[in-house]
């Protein structure tokens, strides 16, 4: 393989070097039965036992780590790398990161919820500091000296007198093959190297200079280019299409349909792309009318549909009785997540055998899910991990896959590249889900909140592979054997899912929080970065304003007043004095400033963000010129990595908010491009400035989620200042702000 | 059918009808993974490559239209081993996220500095306004712009 260059080396030299060392490293997650439950270890050794499954110490000076977690943009590949650098305390350049593959690592799921670092970051780093003992052990007994009176230097471990033996020499293909124990304590932080520096990212120089640093670089003997031919609108059937015409085209390989999913296989891109447009033009198709009421209807629609309801939270604590009680509905629509990349895999068959290389999120449900929906052992299906565009949750990445796996079928051993064109990433990749939050709460006669409730109706956030009944992959209801999505069900809390962060952190004596999950989805949505949380923070912290604005106190000093833990007032307090907030300074009726805080899944990084706008009363225009953050994700493992998140999640949620919604009529999606679904621009974006507060005694979580729920607040409360109206539904276009001013 | 292209210096013959898009030809046929596919309708910059200098978007430009110039794609202005001041100005400024747009990002900066050495924050800005970035990278991309500039031509 010509593509992936480094890639095919680097596995190249990893098979001749298990070849030599004989290494059958274990992935099973045990390795044998338990009579009783296991010991719990920390993170992802929990269900991934064995050392050798997340490391090998190679017999020619390197270090392999090996991470079911994958590179979605976010660094986790390297700051895993700083983990076992220091754990180990071997120099990053030694350390070869192997990241998602169904033939080499561990199993941790999907990479999702900001949980990476938290999990297998803790899984390394227990394993790293085991298997640093494990070599200690090993050179005392060879060198004749005390463990506690060994040093380690790059590899070395050097004793007292000058007596030395290196990793290298003293490592062999039984050391690491046993379970974890998790009983070596890892490095205190004085000891980090590598830890809390901003180490450069490992991917970014193939990224700036055009080495094949994705899924759509890959290029294998043989390949063809595949493209899909979807079907106009969501339920649709093939009726009929004319295969005969598009397979005398220059170049048609394959046409593969099965029932309503059509696909075709060419030698040349460009070609493919022809074909599948003829084959667009001949497809006749049944379409039927099954997408909800748009625009403002289809939330007085969610809260009529059937729901499953679920009090989230319930408290009844005494406190003295409200005096003035306040009310609002907040509403988000369907919102795309939009990468810049189409989806991509390849796909090749040998000898009834699949591999896939997919930009998912997850190696293992992804292969789960391919088994299912292709009726075949999942013992047959690879996955390997091969890097896309964007991510930011659940989107294309594993459709894609099985797209690319129901065209290569249809031309034999041959590989297929399959890409998804700009309006199948558009219309058919799952949304994150429409919600609709009413939120009433009670001030007492001092301006405290005694009584707050919180009432919201949503779709699941996530219907990603292997956490079904069903099979959710796009194309498996499309087969003439269709397979069905699977039900809908919430993440439960403390994550949650659609009441992700709908519980409040502030202390509220009296608290009722109710989700209605709505199980019917008409339109398709899944995982879009930080799930509920977007429009629950939107909507809490929006309120939270409302309800300062009624008790007459400034909204920093009213948030202080009702929160107990000092790390959220710690954030805030930060961000107010980074950006030099003015006590209930007014706006001017064209600029304003607002703030606004959660802590993510009230469990990982707390951020405070303190947003400016500035509204051009006339259009209805919102700029957002500046937004300052603070940050708290505990132990920082890469600060530029953690400033890099906040501020990349603080653009994206300033667009989602400015800019984006997802249309349809009553059949159809109708957003196919960037026409229909603008982003902001290099010229309308915010100057961001992150404030680090670095908790070295914490557990280190992740952030590439925590931003984007305080931004949206923070951005409607400055609209509000600025202008004395408040925007409650998303998002805040032109025409909306225009609208509330009269 | 086959055309003649000269991209990053050299002259190549492909076997492609004349009409097909200039992306795929550099991707496909000469291997050069840079320019990347975003929307096939000019409207994310995800495929910017110069042709005599001044960016395009190589998704709707069919390569019969470029065959009399001088194509330039990312490989062309350095490589990992000898980078360009820019590509070190955006793995200095750790200038990505995801990535995927980035390539599109530098050569439509490098068409900026060619004819403007210095320019201002405002017309940085205004130069990659058609170049659509989804992770929010876009202000180090602009600080890794300015600090090119200064290291091109101090």
């Amino acid at each position: 393989m010509s593509a992936g260059k480094s890639q095919g080396i680097t596995r190249r030299r990893f098979l001749e070097q298990a070849a030599a060392l004989t290494v059958g490293f274990t992935l099973a997650p045990l390795a044998r039965g338990f009579a009783q439950a296991p010991s719990p270890l920390p993170g992802s050794l929990q269900k991934n036992r064995m050392l050798d499954g997340w490391l090998r110490i190679n017999t020619d000076g390197t270090v392999t780590a090996f991470t079911g977690k994958v590179e979605i943009g976010q660094g986790i590949v390297t700051a895993l790398a700083q983990i076992v650098g220091d754990e180990l305390e071997v120099d990053l350049a030694r350390i070869e990161m192997v990241s998602g593959d169904t033939s080499r690592t561990p199993d941790e799921g999907v990479t999702s919820g900001s949980r990476s670092i938290e999990e297998s970051g803790s899984a390394l780093r227990f394993a790293c500091a085991e298997a640093r003992g494990i070599l200690l052990e090993t050179a005392a007994a060879k060198l004749g000296a005390q463990v506690s009176s060994l040093r380690v230097e790059d590899g070395v471990v050097l004793a007292p007198g000058g007596a030395r033996a290196t990793y290298w020499e003293l490592t062999t293909e039984a050391m690491l093959k046993r379970e974890a124990t998790a009983k070596t304590k890892p490095k205190p932080v004085s000891e980090h190297r590598f830890i809390g520096k901003s180490v450069p990212r490992r991917d970014i120089p193939a990224k700036v200079t055009g080495g094949a640093a994705y899924v759509h670089d890959m290029r294998l003997p043989g390949m063809l280019f595949g493209r899909v031919v979807r079907p106009p609108s969501p339920r649709a059937r093939l009726v009929s299409v004319d295969e005969r015409a598009a397979k005398s085209m220059p170049g048609v390989v394959a046409i593969a349909r099965d029932g309503s999913f059509l696909a075709v296989a060419a030698e040349r891109e460009e070609q493919a792309i022809a074909a599948a447009g003829a084959l667009r033009k001949s497809a006749k198709w049944q379409q039927v009318a099954t997408l909800p009421p748009a625009g403002r209807k289809l939330f007085d629609h969610l809260r009529r549909q059937p729901a499953q309801d679920s009090t989230v939270s319930e408290k009844n604590d005494a406190a003295a009785p409200a005096v003035k009680t306040l009310e609002a509905t907040f509403t988000r629509p369907f919102q795309a997540h939009a990468a810049i990349g189409p989806s991509c895999a390849v796909a090749q068959w040998q000898d009834g055998k699949l591999h896939v290389w997919s930009h998912t999120q997850g190696v293992f449900p992804l292969r789960g899910e391919l088994a299912k929906a292709l009726k075949m052992p999942a013992a047959d299906v690879t996955v390997t991990h091969r890097e896309g565009s964007g991510c930011y949750g659940h989107n294309g990445a594993d459709d894609v896959a099985l797209d690319a796996a129901l065209c290569a079928r249809a031309t034999g051993s041959r590989p297929v590249k399959l890409q998804w064109m700009r309006d199948d990433e558009f219309r058919w990749e799952p949304y994150g889900s429409a919600m609709l939050i009413n939120l009433r709460a009670g001030l007492d006669a001092q301006g405290n909140v005694v009584e707050f409730r919180n009432e919201l109706w949503s779709h699941t956030h996530s219907t990603r592979p292997g956490e079904s009944d069903g099979t959710n992959l796009l194309a498996a209801w499309y087969l003439k054997d269709a397979q069905r999505p699977g039900s809908a069900r919430n993440i439960p809390q403390p994550a949650g899912g659609g009441d992700r962060n709908a519980i409040p952190l502030y202390v509220f004596p009296r608290q009722r929080v109710i989700n209605h999950l709505l199980p019917e989805m008409p339109v398709r949505v899944s995982a879009l970065r930080t799930l509920g949380a977007y429009a629950n923070v939107f909507a809490i912290e929006s309120f939270m304003d409302e309800l300062a604005a009624a008790a007459g106190v400034d909204p920093v000093e009213f948030r202080l007043r009702h929160l107990s833990d000092p790390r959220a007032k710690a954030v805030i307090e930060a961000v107010a004095a980074k950006a030099g907030w003015r006590p209930r300074q007014p706006g001017d009726g064209r600029r304003g400033r607002g703030i606004a805080f959660a802590k993510y899944k009230n469990l990982a990084a707390y951020v405070a963000v303190i947003a400016e706008v500035e509204v051009d009363r006339a259009t209805g225009a919102i700029h957002v010129p500046r937004a300052f953050a603070a940050a708290d994700a505990g132990l920082i493992i890469n600060p530029d990595g953690l400033i890099n998140q906040i501020e990349g999640g603080i653009i994206q949620s300033t667009s989602w908010t400015l800019r984006e919604a997802i249309s349809y009529d009553t059949t159809r999606v109708l957003t196919r491009s960037w026409a229909d679904y603008p982003i902001l621009r290099m010229t309308e974006v915010p100057s961001v400035d992150v404030s680090l507060i670095n908790r070295p005694e914490e557990r280190p979580v992740g952030a590439g989620e925590s931003s984007q729920g305080p931004t949206v607040a923070a951005i409607a409360n400055a609209v509000a200042n600025a202008t004395g109206r408040r925007l409650r539904d998303l998002p805040f276009t032109a025409e909306r702000v225009k609208a509330a001013q009269t | 059918m086959a055309v003649t292209l000269t991209v990053n210096g050299r002259r190549r013959t492909i076997p492609a009808a004349p009409e097909t898009p200039l992306l795929y030809i550099l991707r496909n046929d000469l291997e050069l993974n840079a320019a990347k596919f975003g929307c096939g309708m000019a409207q994310c910059g995800a495929c910017t490559v110069l042709v005599d200098g001044k960016p395009v978007r190589s998704c709707v430009t069919p390569a019969l239209a470029v065959v009399d110039t001088k194509v330039t794609t990312l490989e062309g202005l350095g490589s990992a081993g000898k980078l360009h001041p820019l590509q070190k100005a955006f793995i200095d400024e750790q200038a990505a996220q995801c990535g995927y747009c980035i390539a599109g990002m530098l050569m439509s900066a490098k068409a900026l500095l060619d004819e403007t050495p210095h320019p201002s924050e405002a017309k940085i800005r205004q130069a990659l306004a058609g170049n659509l970035c989804r992770c929010g990278t876009h202000n180090r991309i602009v600080r890794a712009i300015q600090r090119a500039a200064k290291e091109m031509s101090p």
